[in-house]
């Protein structure tokens, strides 16, 4: 960074930052437009080509609202909230490459001289991502006290509750990650991504293939930490009147918004790099259009997540709150640590044991795999039907029944 | 370095885990639901552009008809205004002259107006009429700016002049070299003022009797 010029940290920085805001207004519009189709409908479509300019036109109308401030709120902190909410997103994705990194050899190259299109490839990289989410939990949670009303207060403190505890999940899911990279740094995690091999030689090495199950707790995870549907029971319509953000209205509400929808693109942008190999894919071409092809599949990748959010949207019913943290600690926690043991072990073997040995590993842990598999109903007790002929004698019936 | 085969071997293995998830565990088929609703037809009417056709019997706005030659069908009996639940319907009926014929009866409705505050669209007026002078089409967007512009008067109501036809008043020498059938055969002619005499009323049913000569049997048919 310190032989690079000035002026190609601001072409990045302005590159991405547009590129992240064009992509929320883009997804604002999309969003309802995949959502109606997913429902038989037809989504806005009035205003402009396919309705693409509904969030220009709702934006202008939310500009242009009365700011209704209650007289009893803490001005300070009412004010503050919505902005860190909107910052910490624009911060979080300063790790993120967009296009082709140094060692995949597909940098932009203007004028001489040659970039990447991330703004900051810092050693703490993917820590820098967990750091931003926590901090976005204080806007909320600001939001909700500030208003100094019931309904926002109860959910500002669920909502900022549901966060922190999906964090430690998602901070898991990512501990795997950078535990078998062996790296904490963005650039490097993309690049051992591109450029390795896979478990089958020729493979791209993609961590979402031996860390499956981190990519599964990080999906949940992620979707839980930007309060999405099916998870959004703390500022869904008709459930706490709306939540932490009640007592806003106008552009205050439009930035809630906006970091909501922003939160969805981030946690799709960091998914893809951490799992898909972010920009990795084929360029073709000399390199004055090659670099161009990185970004194009980053841009597919995130798009392909993007869908997955708006599809749980669609499909899924909201959870009920308890229900809600009892996957968060009771079930992705638990699978989280689980997982990051099991790559801890993964990592280790694949350094320092021999082949054979690897081989007798591999039969052990299928051994002791199925061994479970085995026990396993001793621990659970199945609810007596009217099918049961006569009641079981496992020794599961004094036990408590498993349930979620 | 990835090669291109492997490559692709791993996204079809990966789509195929895909989509047998998507077919076998009850999350998938949840999943599966919205996704295939995506590949349908939307169910929007895009009106204004596309409006819905409604239904053959839709209850829109009401239209007096006209018959063939241009004579209106109404005759000015008020039954509709006595029919409607809602008050709606003002008819003041006046008397049909030789030199000026409105309607093939004695008269015809002078003034007709439907208040469309007050219509319920009910078409009980519909079901009184005894001539099917008065019908509802399927225009339904009747929005006004004011009360009074929702008086609609016969000039409002009346269905557009058929082909070749001339605007009533006829005159009543016209009316009967035409030599129409205006009521499908329940009246020989139309009766007109100076008298004279009736043909006998064609019956109603082609096999039944009349009075003077009745069909054997008539009262077990009844």
């Amino acid at each position: 960074m310190t032989d690079a010029p000035l002026w190609t940290d601001l072409v990045s920085v302005l590159v991405v930052f547009s590129y992240f805001l064009l992509t929320t207004a883009l997804l604002i519009w999309g969003e309802r437009r995949v959502v109606a189709r997913m429902q038989s409908r037809l989504g806005p479509n009035r205003v402009g080509p396919f309705g693409i300019g509904q969030t220009l036109v709702d934006g202008v109308k939310m500009f242009f609202k009365e700011d209704v401030t209650p007289e009893m709120v803490d001005k300070a902190v009412y004010s503050v909230a919505p902005m860190v909410g909107v910052v910490t997103g624009f911060l979080a994705v300063a790790i993120v490459p967009l296009g082709g990194t140094e060692a995949m050899g597909s940098q932009v190259a203007l004028f001489g001289e040659s970039f990447t299109l991330q703004v900051a490839d810092i050693e703490i990289g993917v820590l820098w991502f967990l750091a931003m989410g926590s901090i976005h939990v204080y806007s909320v949670f600001l939001a909700g006290w500030a208003s100094n009303s019931p309904y926002p207060l109860l959910g500002g403190v669920r909502a900022s509750a549901q966060m922190i505890s999906y964090e430690i999940a998602q901070g898991l899911a990512v501990a795997s990650v950078f535990i078998y990279a062996g790296t904490l740094r963005v650039s490097e995690i993309v690049d051992i991504q591109a450029l390795g091999e896979g478990l089958v030689s020729g493979m791209p090495n993609w961590f979402i293939v031996p860390l499956f199950p981190a990519f599964v707790i990080f999906l949940v995870a992620m979707v839980a930490e930007a309060g999405r549907p099916p998870f959004d029971l703390a500022e869904a319509e008709g459930e706490l009147v709306a939540g932490f953000h009640t007592e806003y209205s106008g552009l205050r509400f439009g930035m809630f918004m906006l970091a909501e929808f922003m939160g969805v693109i981030i946690n799709s942008a960091i998914i893809v790099t951490l799992f898909l190999g972010g920009p990795a894919g084929p360029a073709f071409g000399p390199p004055e259009v090659a670099w161009i092809f990185p970004v194009v599949w980053f841009t597919l990748k995130t798009s392909l997540f993007v869908l997955f959010f708006i599809l749980l949207r669609a499909a899924l019913p909201r959870f009920r709150y308890d229900a809600l943290m009892t996957i968060g600690w009771r079930w992705l926690i638990p699978l989280g640590m689980v997982w990051v043991l099991a790559t801890g072990f993964m990592v280790i073997v694949n350094e320092q044991v021999s082949n054979e040995a690897r081989f007798g590993i591999a039969v052990g842990g299928i051994a002791v795999a199925g061994l479970l598999y085995l026990v396993a109903p001793l621990f659970t007790s199945k609810p007596a039907t009217d099918t049961d002929p006569a009641p079981s004698e496992t020794l599961g019936d004094d036990l408590e029944e498993v349930s979620l | 370095m990835p090669s291109g085969v492997v490559t692709a071997l791993t996204f079809i293995v990966l789509l195929g885990l895909l989509w047998l998830f998507l077919r076998t565990t009850v999350l998938g088929r949840g999943f599966s639901v919205p996704l295939r609703t995506m590949l349908t037809r939307p169910v929007t009417h895009e009106y204004p552009e596309e409006p819905k056709p409604p239904e053959p019997r839709f209850h829109g706005r009401h239209q007096l008809n006209r018959y063939e030659d241009g004579l209106e069908k109404c005759i000015g009996c008020e039954l509709c205004a006595w029919a409607c639940p809602a008050d709606a319907i003002y008819v003041q009926g006046a008397d049909n002259t030789v030199d000026a014929r409105f309607s093939p009866g004695e008269r015809y409705a002078e003034d007709y107006q439907i208040n469309y505050n007050r219509c319920i669209f009910c078409g009980l007026c519909i079901e009184a009429c005894p001539t099917r002078a008065l019908t509802m089409i399927h225009d339904y967007e009747l929005s006004a700016d004011s009360r009074e512009d929702l008086v609609y008067t016969k000039f409002d109501l009346i269905e557009s002049l058929p082909e070749g036809a001339d605007e009533p008043p006829h005159n009543d020498r016209d009316v009967r070299a035409r030599g129409i059938d205006y009521y499908g055969g329940l009246a020989a002619s139309p009766p007109t003022l100076a008298g004279g005499d009736y043909a006998q009323a064609a019956p109603a049913r082609p096999d039944s009797g009349t009075l003077a000569n009745p069909v054997p049997d008539a009262e077990e048919e009844l």
